[in-house]
Formats: C-alpha cells, sequence, structure tokens
C-alpha cells in the first residue's frame, strides 16, 4: 500500500501539473507545492503528485477497488471494518468515524445523506486542499462507502467557495465518475444506485460546523442547529445524515482494501491510522506531511519541519489549528494524537501545527487569533457574538499599551464564561486558545501593561492594527 | 437577466441534485457574482424569482458570506491573508505593502477600477504562508518584491 512517495515525485509532479494546466482552462496560479519526509507513512497521500485526477490513472492506483469490495459487504461489516480500524474524525471533533455511522437509524421514512465537510477553514489547516487538487475520486469513494454502509444513496461533497480551482477538479472527477458508471444508477452493476454531487461555499468559517453546513447547503445563512436531535438522526432537509471531513471520507477506501487491523496499527490504540499534518509558522521546512497518528511533536518540529529557522528559539506551538490551546516549548514532547493532547490539556484537532518562535508577540498572537473569530462568529447566539467582540476589543487596546492589569483577568474571566454556553464549538474554539495564552504566557501579558510599547514590536510606534468591517 | 451559457447549463443542473430549488442558491450567486461583478439588485430580483424566495431571503443569506458582495469591486480583487500563519511569516507586511501600492485600504477599490483589496481570514494556504488570492488565483511564499511583481503582471493583463 505504502509507496516510495519521494521516488515518484520527481517523475510525476510536473506531468500532473501540465495535465491539470490544460483541463483547467485559465487557471494560472501554481498548485500547492508537495514535501515529503523518510518518517511519512503514505495512505491518504499515496497518490498525491501522480495524476490520480485523471480518472484512468486513479483506476491504475487501485482506484474505485475499494467501493467494489464495499458492494459485497454486509453496510454492518462495512461500519464495524471503519469501527475497529479506529479511524477518527479528521475535522477536529475525532469521533470514531464508525461509530458516528452506526447511528444512522437503519430505517428510515426520509432518505438518508452523505455529506462530506470540505469547508476547510481553521486556520492553520490545509490538508483537505490537497486532498482535492491530488486525489479527489479517493474522497468521491469514500463517499459511496459511507453510504453502502448507512443505506443512503445521495452524497453531497461540500468544498469552500474560496477553492474554486478544486470544485472544477471535482466537478469533472463526478463527471468522469458517471461516465465509468461508479455513480449514478446501477453502480458497478450491483444494483445499488448512489449519485454524488458537489457543492461550493461562499466565504463562511461556521459552515465548518456540521449543522450550519447543512443549512448552508440547504442555501440559508450558516447557523448552527440546536443538538439534539444530532444530524445522524435529523440532518439536511429532516433526513438521517452521515458528516464526515474530507480527509476521513479519503481514509475509508485503503481501511476497507487494508483492513482494520492494518489501519489501527499505524497508530497508538484508539487513535488509527495516519495524519495529514499542516506544519506552518516559523519553521525552516512547512508544508503537509502524512505522519503516523501519534508521531512526536518535537520531532515533528525539528526534524520534519527543519526546525526554527535564523537562531529563534521555539516559543509555543498551536497543536492543531487556531481553536486549540497553545502549548509551551517545554511541552512539545507529547505524542500527537487525540487522547494524548487531551490529556496536555489541548487538543489535535484539524492537524494544523502552527509554531510560534521567540520572536512572536503571545498578545498580538491572541489578538489575530480573537479577530478571526469575532469576524466569523454567525452572531446567532449571545455569548459568541459578544464574547468575540468583547475580547477583540480588550486584546485591541491592550496590545496597544493601553491594557490594565485587571484586563488580564477580565480576558480570561470573559473566556471562561464563554465555553460551554454558545450553541456551536465556535465560542468555545475562541474561549480555549485565549484561556491558554493568559494562563500560559501571563508575564507577557503583563509586559504590555500601563503604557509600555509592545516589547516584540519592530518600531517603538505601534500601529493599530486594521479592524475588519 | 442573461447569464453565460455554461451558467444556465449548471444552474438547471444544480436544480436536479436537491429536494429543494432554494438550496442551489449559495454556489449559483457566486457564480452568478463572477459574471457580473457584483450582486446588484436586478441579480437579487432575479435569483429571488427564479428560486421562490422573496428578495429579503436572497439578501439575508447575501449578507451572511464574506465572498458574496452587493458592492462593486476591481476587476482583480487582491485578497490578503493574514492570519495567524501568514502573520508570523510576514502576511502584515504584505498587506501594508500593497496598501501603499495600490494606494487604497481594507476593501478599497482603485479609481482606475483595476484593483480592491482585501484582507482575508485564512484561505487555506498556511503551509505556504504568507499567501493571497488574487481573484480564485493563490500566490504563496509571498514577499513584497513578489506580490509587487504579481500585481504588476495583473496591471498588465488588465490594461491590455
Amino acid at each position: 500500500m505504502i509507496i516510495d512517495f519521494r521516488l515518484l515525485i520527481e517523475d510525476h509532479g510536473t506531468s500532473t501539473i501540465k495535465n491539470q494546466k490544460s483541463t483547467i482552462k485559465n487557471r494560472q496560479s501554481k498548485m500547492a507545492s508537495l514535501v515529503s519526509h523518510p518518517d511519512e507513512v503514505r495512505v491518504v497521500s499515496k497518490r498525491f503528485g501522480q495524476g490520480a485526477t485523471s480518472i484512468d490513472r486513479y483506476l491504475e492506483l487501485d482506484g474505485y477497488k475499494a467501493v467494489q469490495k464495499a458492494l459485497g459487504m454486509q453496510p454492518d461489516a462495512i461500519v464495524n471494518e471503519v469501527k475497529n480500524s479506529g479511524l477518527r474524525g479528521r475535522g477536529g471533533a475525532g469521533f470514531n468515524t464508525g461509530l458516528k455511522w452506526s447511528f444512522v437509524p437503519k430505517q428510515s421514512p426520509k432518505p438518508k445523506y452523505v455529506l462530506c465537510n470540505g469547508d476547510e477553514s481553521e486556520p492553520g489547516t490545509c490538508k483537505d486542499r490537497l486532498i482535492f487538487e491530488h486525489d479527489p475520486h479517493a474522497v468521491i469513494e469514500g463517499v459511496v462507502i459511507a453510504g453502502l454502509a448507512v443505506g443512503s444513496h445521495t452524497g453531497y461533497i461540500y468544498i469552500r467557495g474560496e477553492y474554486r480551482y478544486l470544485s472544477e477538479i471535482m466537478q469533472k472527477a463526478l463527471k468522469d465518475a458517471y461516465a465509468r458508471g461508479f455513480l449514478g444508477k446501477n453502480i458497478l452493476g450491483s444494483g445499488y444506485d448512489f449519485d454524488v454531487y458537489w457543492h461550493g461555499g461562499a466565504g463562511a468559517y461556521e459552515v465548518g460546523e456540521e449543522s450550519a453546513l447543512m443549512e448552508s447547503l440547504e442555501g440559508k445563512r450558516g447557523i448552527p442547529r440546536v443538538r439534539p436531535p444530532f444530524p445522524a438522526v435529523v440532518g439536511l432537509w429532516g433526513g438521517p445524515t452521515v458528516i464526515n471531513n474530507a480527509e476521513t471520507l479519503a481514509s475509508v477506501p485503503p481501511i476497507i482494501l487494508g483492513g482494520a487491523e492494518w489501519y489501527a496499527a499505524i497508530g497508538p490504540p484508539k487513535n488509527g491510522g495516519t495524519r495529514l499534518f499542516c506544519l506552518s509558522g516559523n519553521l525552516a521546512r512547512p508544508g503537509v506531511y502524512e505522519l503516523p497518528m501519534g508521531y512526536n511533536l518535537k520531532k515533528m518540529i525539528y526534524e520534519v519541519g527543519g526546525g526554527i529557522p535564523n537562531s529563534r528559539k521555539l516559543k509555543a506551538v498551536v497543536p492543531g489549528g487556531s481553536s486549540t490551546p497553545c502549548l509551551t516549548a517545554d511541552e512539545v514532547d507529547v505524542s500527537m494524537d487525540f487522547d494524548s493532547l487531551m490529556k496536555a490539556g489541548s487538543m489535535l484537532g484539524s492537524g494544523g501545527v502552527v509554531v510560534l518562535d521567540d520572536s512572536t508577540c503571545i498578545v498580538k498572537f491572541a489578538l489575530r487569533t480573537m479577530k478571526f473569530y469575532q469576524h466569523e462568529s454567525c452572531g446567532w447566539c449571545i455569548p459568541c457574538r459578544e464574547g468575540t467582540d468583547w475580547l477583540k476589543k480588550t486584546l485591541t487596546r491592550f496590545h496597544a499599551g493601553g491594557g490594565l492589569k485587571k484586563d488580564i483577568d477580565n480576558i480570561q474571566y470573559l473566556a471562561e464564561n464563554m465555553l460551554g454556553r454558545t450553541f456551536c464549538p465556535l465560542g468555545d474554539a475562541a474561549a480555549m486558545p485565549t484561556i491558554a495564552f493568559v494562563k500560559k504566557f501571563r508575564k507577557e501579558f503583563e509586559d504590555h501593561l500601563e503604557g509600555k510599547p509592545c516589547p516584540f514590536e519592530k518600531e517603538a510606534a505601534i500601529e493599530q492594527l486594521p479592524v475588519m468591517a | 437577466m442573461r447569464f453565460s451559457d455554461q451558467f444556465e447549463q449548471r444552474f438547471s443542473e444544480m436544480l436536479t441534485h436537491y429536494p429543494t430549488k432554494r438550496s442551489v442558491l449559495v454556489p449559483t450567486l457566486l457564480y452568478a457574482q463572477d459574471e457580473i461583478g457584483y450582486l446588484t439588485g436586478e441579480a437579487i430580483t432575479e435569483f429571488a424569482r427564479r428560486l421562490d424566495l422573496t428578495e429579503l431571503e436572497v439578501r439575508n443569506v447575501i449578507s451572511y458570506y464574506s465572498m458574496l458582495t452587493t458592492k462593486s469591486r476591481g476587476k482583480y480583487n487582491v485578497q490578503i491573508c493574514t492570519n495567524i500563519s501568514c502573520m508570523l511569516r510576514g502576511g502584515e507586511d504584505i498587506f501594508q505593502h500593497c496598501k501603499k501600492k495600490l494606494g487604497i485600504g481594507h476593501k478599497g477599490t482603485t479609481a482606475d477600477g483595476l484593483f480592491s483589496l482585501e484582507e482575508v481570514e485564512c484561505i487555506g494556504a498556511c503551509s505556504w504562508a504568507p499567501a493571497a488570492q488574487v481573484n480564485y488565483d493563490f500566490h504563496e511564499n509571498l514577499t513584497p518584491e513578489k506580490i509587487d511583481k504579481t500585481l504588476d503582471e495583473y496591471k498588465k493583463k488588465g490594461t491590455q
């Protein structure tokens, strides 16, 4: 299953780019560049750089074999295989995928749906983009298998609006899959009908939340729904709906082909398989690397990511996208799996590893994080709408030198009062990192007090950060 | 209102993909905006009519999504990401540089109507930061020199 990717990338990388350039007219931007490291285990990324957007190439590389196998399996057997593989949601929550599928009722008067969440927008995360870019059929295949497992006949692949070129790639891939009989009526002569459609967003982080995603797909504002009932019971247009992240679904075909045992053994117990880690920030070799679940974070920073450049030292790491509490330089000797990070007081989240060197001002970083959540809060519930706005204003004033000592506690107090009090996890996502910044870097907040200029700013005069409309 | 054949084909095909008409609304508005520049009152009336919605319902949706706009924009919408991963690698400098170069601020448009500038949230280019999108095209691993060159190229293309 595992291909030595470094040998292939030079041969196939350029031809893929040429192929795609000819198929996607008017696309001037280069594709995101690929990286590799000997410690990588390529399961989801095994076809990256190999031209697998072409259905023929995909078929050469074991494409649609998993669907074929799944068609010969009982739905419960598919669910159990995925459950036993230890595959957990790659969007951030880390819920066991097979278990999630098992919540879908067998009998339903309303149609059941599979919804692929490709609204990737968590700051620090850029992995689904590569999957759509290099291996769109793997996502389609994952959607079909999820459909077979829960007895659905319709799937949707939702891709964020900014990823227009990926929407073009996906729409073409779907067309090709229909033309070859992998989608539509009587797929692969099995008697089973399955349709998969593309759907596009138009710029909204909140829509990555599963219930807001369904609202958006139904043509509305992306506002979260009250749960319960959970989407597995009442989802799209009231029908039971399985919602999985694109990386989760792309992990399903290899599990069906390689078996649960093989996949589970790649990672530590209850954390099966691999993860696409998006390394970004102050690193010598940022990039998206597929590493076994449970890979050591310190090693990831210093060996895979090439360490901190410019003779700087590590200050902190945001281990799983902007919503996860940061780890200090002393806390990075940790296994990157859901349970270990939970134990370390953070979360594995969406796999976005953001590395901060010692030239970074934590107050400014906290402010930029909060600015994002304030901008993206849908405004539906008050603790999130007011809390993010208040926190942004306080942090802006604080960073500009107008902070008071009591503000530090107040920032923490406000954030703690948002936790668990919002309709959806966006409020928590804004609060959790903020609490960690204050708790772990209190000294830096104190260094900004009483009109002192930000100690990290190059010039003494601080230009106020532009405020977004 | 008349849109391109490709638009109409996609629109009528998409209508068959969902049990409700209004489900096509968000992607349709974005594709329409790409053709006409921004969502005019006429376009809002048109899609409300086509999808059996009120104009208010359409406007409510437009105001939610940050890519949809009811105001005119430059031919090239320069979107600079300054979110955390880009910030750590100089995204703010790129944004400031563009402000100076184009002589406009956040959500401003140049007098010749060629460029708009926008500070945007994460565009999914974190590992290739700092990054920007000009319309839908990604430009990554930016430096002030690189964005200069990029903007000059667009300017040349736009004034030809």
